[in-house]
């Protein structure tokens, strides 16, 4: 191949920046071997909503003639290597640009790579990832996914550590030579993230992937109308009424059909009804208006339109009752109070389990605290160990246990 | 609602000596409109104050809104249509600009408002006499445009607007405009039909399963994607082609009813049967032209005139028909296009547009002229039509556009 292609997937308006680097880190690479390259973000995508996936791409060719080949779509059709820089996004991508959700890999090519930042075992993320009929590689960079908040870069080397591992996968592209030195020579460069640069290269995992191995749900999609099926006068009808959760106790309320938010957030939160005190807070509280009413007074956040803002556990007044809890350990959005009422047992076995999971109840994005970044980034240089913060020091942090 | 002042109203026209302005007023009040929205420009303030006249005397019952500024004018009546209230509004030259935000909205949305278009020489320099670019800025917009040249027709084409816009096929916004002091400030004998009349040419306003209501819960104008806009737009784009045949349909019904208007809905027809120069222009230019066709008739020059009413839909076939058969055209602008081909003014070269398909195709010579309201002379328009003749015998276009009127 003359020409390279390269897509990012991450998180809206936390990873902007992120991404941007990244796609612009592949073109100045590639640049030092004389060749040319575009960086450019998928339009669509570009009014963000927190979390919301949204996509960057990046396009390297030996000639400019190669490069407008290349460029000649809207968005490419097929990647070389797809890049993402938050685990949970393995469940796909439902983006702000169009409808339905699209597996993560799909557009890889077959034999293609797909370079993930996780700490995940392979399996595990295997489960999520939806299953393809051509075979691909899985490249991992051990490491959490790296958010900051609104506009916030959080210099963690992520960037550059992606760039060191697509020097090993692809070299023909991108030497690790020419990633270092465009590292060091780019306007964030550095001696040290041309170190992590190259521990990335040295320390890249990677498995072959095979046809049919993976998630086998089919993931859910939308015909768009044609133009004369829409309604006139650029509307739409308007959300109906809800009804009763069950015996005319209780409310749910009826949900935008055809937006779901399954893969915008990055933790949920779990609930314990037994210790819910029925306060309203979190049903008031929620910006999305995710919580149904129970025929009992409690609260269930359905996961239709959880964003994963965390507010509902940030207002919950009683200790533990909702916690925050990462998204990859969830294999589906089922209704949690609908299993605590059919087996109580079950559901506290099931809840504690998920809320005592220290590596899943950090708060995968926000700034705790100052010299958090540095200290993130020195113990993940030194052992590719991660310091755990759990909660929100200042908020509710006193109340979680690492 | 109209206020019934007598039992039986009489069945017959009143005639009147009203301006262009007051005439539009009676066929507000004629077609009992609900809202209106003001804000004073001159001339289209002329119509604002016919209309206060009309509430405050009582023969007109709506709700009269004064805003503070052309686009909060355009905003309301976009809301007000949107829950089914038939609605009026206007403005003339930079007003008109200032609402323009509004103003792109309405068609997508599909707002049947009726506006009228006191036309005015956009600033700077700062003047009040007629240009046609002020109403032109929407020419692509999805408004429905046309242009009106007495008081009878500014009478007649209002209730004919509502009629048109207001159709379930089209609900488009729709503009008429007429030219700021030749019309509007201008006092002419016009017949005022009764309301029973009126009432079976136009049928209630009726926005079905479009209208904002409790009983019909819609979100209207979301934000979208581009997988979602180019749809809309042909949306726009069917409804338009659709009025054509919903415009044919109100001037057959209008001349049923009332007994007069126009057979061709699009533009009329003078002295054009056997005539080797027809000149084309819109509006009350119409008047110098028609007077100078006679003195050159009179001289045995065989000239006549198309005077454009209906600019969107472009009557692109019946143009090419009437148009095909002259040996030489021209067009005169009141408006202008700096930089577009040939330095023509807008009509000019939508009249190029719709001829390049045309099997005969005769020479067409442009012109600039009475721009900021200034006089066409009956000289300019012997002088427009020499060349012409000149065009014909040469047959050849000219390729230059000729300013009239202009000190040299
Ligand atoms: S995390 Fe809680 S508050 Fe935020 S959207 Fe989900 S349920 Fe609502
Ligand atoms: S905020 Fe906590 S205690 Fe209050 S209703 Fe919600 S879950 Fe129950």
């Amino acid at each position: 191949m003359a020409a390279f292609t390269a897509e990012i997937v991450y998180r809206g308006i936390f990873q902007k920046n992120l991404a941007a680097r990244i796609v612009r880190g592949i073109v100045l690479s590639a640049r030092k071997s004389g060749r040319w390259g575009i960086a450019f973000g998928r339009y669509g995508d570009s009014p963000q909503r927190n979390g919301i996936p949204a996509k960057d791409f990046a396009i390297v060719a030996d000639t400019k003639e190669e490069l407008e080949q290349n460029m000649a779509r809207y968005e490419p059709k097929h990647v070389d290597v797809t890049i993402c820089v938050d685990d949970t996004l393995a469940k796909g991508v439902e983006s702000w640009a169009w409808y339905g959700l699209q597996p993560l890999n799909r557009l890889i090519v077959p034999g293609g790579t797909l370079l993930i930042t996780s700490l995940q075992p392979y399996g595990d993320i295997l489960r999520d990832i939806h299953r393809k009929d051509t075979p691909f590689t899985m490249a991992l960079i051990r490491a959490r996914a790296s958010f900051s908040g609104l506009w916030v870069y959080k210099e963690d080397h992520t960037e550059v550590r992606i760039l060191g591992a697509l020097a090993k996968i692809v070299p023909a592209f991108l030497s690790l030579d020419a990633v270092c030195q465009a590292v060091s020579e780019m306007e964030w460069g550095s001696d040290l993230k041309v170190a992590s640069a190259r521990k990335a290269y040295d320390r890249l995992e990677s498995r072959e992937i095979e046809a049919g191995e993976g998630n086998p749900e089919t993931p859910y999609s939308f015909e768009l109308p044609r133009w004369w099926e829409m309604r006139e006068g650029v509307s739409i009808p308007a959300i109906p009424l809800g009804k009763p959760k069950e015996g005319g106790k209780g409310y749910v309320p009826e949900r935008n059909p055809y937006f779901k938010k399954f893969s915008t957030r990055t933790m949920r939160p779990v609930i314990d009804f037994d210790t819910c005190v029925k306060c309203n807070l979190c049903w008031i509280s929620c910006p999305d208006s995710c919580f149904d009413v129970m025929p009992d007074g409690t609260f269930d956040a359905n996961m239709e339109s959880c964003c994963g803002c965390g507010v509902c556990e940030a207002v919950c007044p009683v200790e533990k009752c909702i916690t925050m809890v990462n998204e990859s350990v969830f294999d589906d959005n089922a209704s949690q109070w609908d299993a605590w009422r059919q087996d109580k047992d079950a559901y506290r076995t099931w809840m504690i389990d998920k809320i005592s999971n220290t590596q899943a109840t950090v708060r995968s994005h926000g700034f705790r605290f100052r010299g958090q970044y540095e200290e993130e980034l020195k113990s993940e240089l030194d052992a590719g160990g991660q310091a755990i913060t759990a909660g929100i020091p200042g908020e509710n942090a006193q109340h979680k246990t690492v | 609602m109209a206020v019934e002042t007598k039992a039986a109203q009489a069945a017959e026209d009143k005639e009147l000596l009203i301006s262009g302005s007051e005439a539009v007023a009676e066929a507000l009040t004629l077609a009992d409109i609900d809202v209106v929205t003001a804000y004073p420009i001159r001339p289209y303030d002329t119509v604002m104050q016919a209309i206060a006249k009309k509430i405050s005397g009582g023969q007109l019952q709506a709700e009269y809104i004064v805003a503070e500024g052309e686009h909060s004018q355009f905003e309301i009546v976009k809301h007000a249509s949107m829950v089914n209230a038939r609605v009026f509004c206007g403005s003339s030259g930079v007003g008109w600009a200032y609402a323009m935000e509004c103003l792109v909205v309405t068609p997508s949305l599909r707002v049947p408002m009726v506006a009228l278009v006191g036309n005015r020489a956009l600033d700077d320099p700062g003047a009040f006499g007629v240009e046609h670019n002020d109403a032109l800025f929407v020419r692509d917009l999805g408004w429905m445009l046309c242009w009106i040249d007495t008081s009878q027709e500014a009478l007649d084409t209002t209730l004919i607007a509502y009629r048109v816009a207001e159709d379930r096929r089209v609900f488009l916004p729709l503009a008429i405009s007429a030219d700021g002091a030749f019309l509007t400030h201008s006092q002419a004998i016009t017949m005022v039909p009764p309301k029973e009349k009126v009432d079976r040419f136009l049928p209630r306003y009726d926005r079905g399963d479009l209208q904002l209501h409790p009983d019909n819960p819609i979100t209207v104008a979301p934000q979208v994607n581009e997988d979602w806009v180019i749809e809309i737009r042909r949306q726009t784009n069917e409804a338009m082609k659709r009025a054509t045949t919903v415009i044919e349909e109100a001037y057959t019904d209008f001349r049923r009813v009332f007994g007069r208007g126009p057979e061709n809905p699009w533009f009329e027809e003078y002295m054009t049967e056997d005539a080797d120069v027809i000149l084309i222009g819109m509006g009350t230019i119409s008047l110098p032209l028609k007077v100078a066709i006679r003195e050159m008739r009179a001289k045995g020059k065989k000239v006549g005139l198309v005077r454009l009413r209906w600019f969107r839909p472009f009557p692109t076939d019946r143009l090419v028909a009437a148009l095909s058969k002259a040996h030489a055209i021209g067009v005169i602008d009141r408006d202008y296009s700096f930089g577009s081909p040939f330095g023509s003014g807008v009509v000019a070269n939508e009249v190029r547009a719709a001829m390049y398909n045309a099997a005969t195709r005769p020479p067409l010579v442009s012109f600039t002229g009475g721009l900021g309201g200034r006089e066409v002379t009956l000289e300019d328009v012997h002088k427009v039509t020499e060349m012409c003749f000149a065009a014909a015998a040469s047959g050849k276009s000219d390729v230059q556009t000729h300013w009239l009127g202009v000190r040299e």
